[in-house]
């Protein structure tokens, strides 16, 4: 996916928890970067353009997905998988958040191409390193 | 004590461009906190309650934000509630929501005083 904005990367945070969104978003954006927030897994497809709601024109670029694994409705990982079948979206690195450390769960998630798995709560020293792996990646 | 380190990573998040994270954050957190808190008991209180998956998505979301804060005491409580819900032992719910009930009010009145 081309990547032609300028140094602030555009990341996409989807999560079904407020606190958790006001948290990544603080994160992100002490890391210098452009937020958008969803609030659940069927948002965050319309925003991306794969939802069955997304209005003409309103697609917007991202430059990285972070989801929360335990979402209701659609999980982390179905909206990692739906990333991931898109061949539009499918080079944009999805990590994937949980405040449960289950070893399954994380393989699932990094066989289903999942950049990064994280534990919840995150902190500031994720997200630089978070940054750091996502402009390797642009470079 | 109540808070562990991660409450010192969100007062290290604020700044002068975000100069009222830490108390934005706190009462979004007592208003859901107190919401989820009434959820909890209006469904263990139910004399015909068995929706022990609906108790654990109130739960979890409670125990998530409790996490996100730093009330670490809260959080143990939650894993305790959470392991009676799983064995769907009501009794077991009950205490550990009295003890939640309890811990919340301790910590609401700690955090009041730090603002203060």
């Amino acid at each position: 996916m081309a990547v032609e904005l300028g140094d602030e990367p555009h990341v996409l945070a989807v999560d079904d928890n407020l606190i958790d969104r006001k948290l990544v978003e603080r994160l992100l954006k002490n890391s210098s970067c452009k937020v958008t927030t969803a609030e659940n897994a069927l948002r965050a497809l319309d925003y991306l353009g794969l939802g069955n709601d997304t209005l003409e024109g309103t697609v917007s670029e991202v430059n990285m997905i972070i989801t929360d694994y335990c979402m209701p409705g659609m999980t982390g990982y179905e909206l990692l998988k739906k990333i991931k079948e898109s061949s539009v979206l499918k080079e944009v690195p999805v990590v994937i958040m949980s405040s449960e450390n289950i070893p399954t769960r994380i393989s699932q998630c990094l066989e289903e191409g999942a950049k990064m798995f994280m534990l919840k709560p995150l902190k500031q020293s994720d997200v630089k390193q978070l940054k750091w792996h996502l402009m390797k990646c642009r470079n | 004590g109540i808070l562990d380190e991660q409450f010192l990573q969100l007062q290290q998040l604020q700044d002068e461009t975000s100069p009222n994270f830490v108390s934005e954050v706190v009462n979004i957190y007592f208003h859901e906190s107190e919401k989820l808190l009434r959820n909890l008991r209006s469904l263990l209180m139910d004399r015909e309650f068995s929706d022990y998956n609906k108790m654990g998505i109130h739960l979890n979301q409670f125990m998530g934000s409790s996490s996100s804060i730093g009330a670490k005491r809260i959080r143990n409580v939650c894993l305790a509630f959470r392991a009676a819900s799983d064995q769907n032992n009501r009794a077991g719910c009950l205490s550990a929501l009295e003890v939640l009930e309890h811990e919340y009010c301790f910590l609401k009145n700690k955090l009041h005083e730090l603002f203060q």
